[in-house]
């Protein structure tokens, strides 16, 4: 840790006080654009309508009720479309991981001589975000038939070539006296994935794991594109289109329950996320 | 099946040449077996719809009457069309507001955050909490907090006696409205990078400019600063690349209103292929999108090439 302060400047008591009043006040400033609307989201949310427009400034209700998120539960289905984000996420998340792996360990340890064509074609496709590819994707998924089906998500995540890059750099840094070693006793390929590289891959395992999940529990415009079954949608489609109908006591407790699991992981797992992030250098 | 494993040698002995080539034959079939995953899923997800929408571009197409080849016909429409300017001004204007108001925040948060000792913890999970928050849900709360009335923000800024501002609802303000929620939305990752770099930065710099008599401004702008260069580059290629595709902003708050002050260049995509069924020109809109973000993502790979040889 190094920083443009030295102990010397901190022995100024005008430079110290000037410091130290730079990251108090950064630091309230933060909690109140960090924090503030998750806070007053749950303030909304077990506000009295009423109160909400006669004294939208006061800091807790004076009846808070807790009647808003049963009602988001029974009225706005909101636990079904949990369900359904649990879903696309555990499913988004497996295919990404397969893909990652099997490639990763196919490009690195395997290393057949069409591998390096593959490689370079999976790579170049970073050139080009899925936005601009979305209505030609769409028209693929509605050939295929699967519109209307979690699969319309769940694979094209898997066409992920960060995760690729991530795997095949991770698995190519692995010691190869490992690969060696295992190939004197004798060890099929199989064995050597399963029992040797796959023990050793629990940090990519964990960072693709990671971006993968909070990525798919973020994803808005395809589940939008290809998922128009209500009953199938998941929290972030539903919520876009429940915020026209629905009472918004009611939205906003639904909104509450939408960003607690994710708040929730994150402040859980906040060491290997902020990790993470340094890990893959840029990719949030 | 271990031999497969073998790097081929240079020279080998005629005898064993020949099991060396079966076993290089099986070790290209175990190869492919292995990449099967990523090949099906690249494949139809992936490369054919980049091919595909190159193609569909030149096409007319309605999924119902045979598809005819219509050569630039697409491009004309699309470069005549007004909303297509438009959107390319708003889009521009969005990419540009992001920079002057979400570019510098993260780099000067990070700033302050490398100089604090006691509960740096503290600092990088708040500055990183909007960034967990569902896009969809942290716009819907924005979108509430905008609200001209009751809105949290006129409520505030009436206590101080300025406003009501109508943020969403008037065109002069809806583009910059969008832009501060997105700014809170992806701040926090840039402060937590920059703040990586800044703490990367070897202590024997600082040392050697402050004997020098430099003060702590100067070691901020001719220390840090040029140590950061690398990393600022690359931010703000990440930022333009993602600020260019803006369209869940857009969409849910203001669904490209008010009188298309806020239609950006993914939002009429969309409008084209998904609400007037005309994939052609929507295509032909994306491929036009492609090469700038091609060009913006092959400028971010060679920056990134030339710094992780540094």
């Amino acid at each position: 840790m190094t920083t443009f302060t030295s102990s010397n400047d901190l022995r100024r008591p005008g430079t110290a006080f000037a410091l130290r009043a730079v990251q108090v006040v950064t630091l309230l400033a933060l909690v109140a654009i960090g924090i503030g609307p998750l806070y007053w989201t749950v303030k909304g949310a077990v506000s009295p309508p009423t109160e909400m427009v006669t004294n939208p400034l006061r800091l807790w209700p004076a009846e808070p009720e807790l009647g808003n998120f049963a009602r988001a539960f029974t009225d706005l289905h909101v636990g079904r479309y949990l369900a359904n984000t649990v879903t696309v996420v555990i499913g988004s998340w497996a295919v990404q991981l397969l893909v990652a792996m099997t490639a990763g360990f196919a490009f690195a340890v395997i290393r057949p001589r069409f591998g390096r064509y593959v490689y370079g074609a999976i790579l170049a496709t970073m050139f080009v975000p899925y936005t601009v590819s979305l209505v030609s994707l769409f028209l693929t998924v509605l050939e295929v038939n699967l519109l209307d089906t979690y699969w319309a998500i769940w694979l094209p995540a898997g066409a992920n070539a960060f995760n690729v890059l991530l795997a095949t750099r991770f698995f190519e840094a692995l010691p190869q006296e490992l690969y060696d070693a295992a190939k004197v006793d004798g060890a099929s390929t199989w064995q050597l994935l399963t029992k040797i590289v796959l023990p050793m891959s629990r940090p990519v395992v964990a960072v693709i794991s990671l971006l993968a999940i909070m990525h798919s529990w973020k994803e808005f415009i395809w589940p939008l594109v290809v998922i128009s079954d209500p009953n199938l949608q998941p929290i972030s489609v539903a919520l876009a289109n429940l915020v026209d109908s629905a009472p918004q006591d009611e939205l906003i407790a639904a909104m509450a329950m939408a960003l607690a699991p994710p708040v929730l992981v994150f402040l859980v797992l906040q060491r290997y996320v902020v990790a993470g992030l340094g890990f893959t250098g840029v990719k949030g | 099946m271990t031999a497969l494993l073998e790097r081929p040698a240079t020279t080998e002995p005629v005898v064993v040449a020949s099991r060396r080539r079966q076993a290089g034959l099986r070790r290209e079939l175990l190869g492919l077996l292995f990449l099967a995953p990523a090949l099906v899923v690249f494949g139809i997800f992936s490369w054919w719809p980049i091919l595909r929408g190159l193609l569909i571009s030149f096409q007319q197409t309605n999924l119902v009457d045979p598809v005819v080849w219509v050569g630039l016909e697409n491009f004309q429409a699309v470069l005549s069309d007004p909303l297509v300017g438009k959107a390319m001004a708003n889009t521009l204007l969005f990419v540009g507001l992001g920079l002057v108001i979400g570019f510098p925040a993260p780099i000067v948060l990070a700033a302050v955050m490398s100089t604090v000792r006691r509960f740096a913890g503290v600092y990088r999970v708040v500055v990183y909490l909007p960034v967990v928050v569902p896009p969809v849900v942290a716009i819907l709360l924005w979108k509430w907090f905008y609200d001209p009335g009751t809105g949290l923000f006129n409520q505030l800024l009436g206590l101080v006696g300025l406003g009501p501002y109508p943020w969403l609802q008037s065109p002069q303000t809806a583009m910059l409205s969008l832009v501060l929620e997105a700014t809170w939305a992806g701040m926090g990752g840039a402060a937590l990078i920059y703040l990586a770099a800044m703490t990367g930065v070897p202590a024997e710099l600082y040392e050697a400019a402050e004997s020098d008599g430099a003060g702590i401004w100067r070691r901020i702008w001719h220390v840090m600063l040029p140590q950061l260069r690398p990393v600022i580059g690359l931010l703000l290629l990440l930022q333009l690349i993602g600020t260019i595709q803006v369209f869940t902003e857009p969409y849910i708050f203001t669904q490209g209103g008010p009188d298309g002050a806020t239609l950006t260049v993914l939002l009429l995509i969309f409008r084209y292929a998904f609400q007037d069924g005309q994939y052609g020109q929507a295509a032909a809109l994306s491929v036009l999108l492609a090469i700038v973000l091609a060009v913006l993502s092959a400028v971010y790979l060679r920056l990134t090439r030339s710094w992780s040889t540094k």
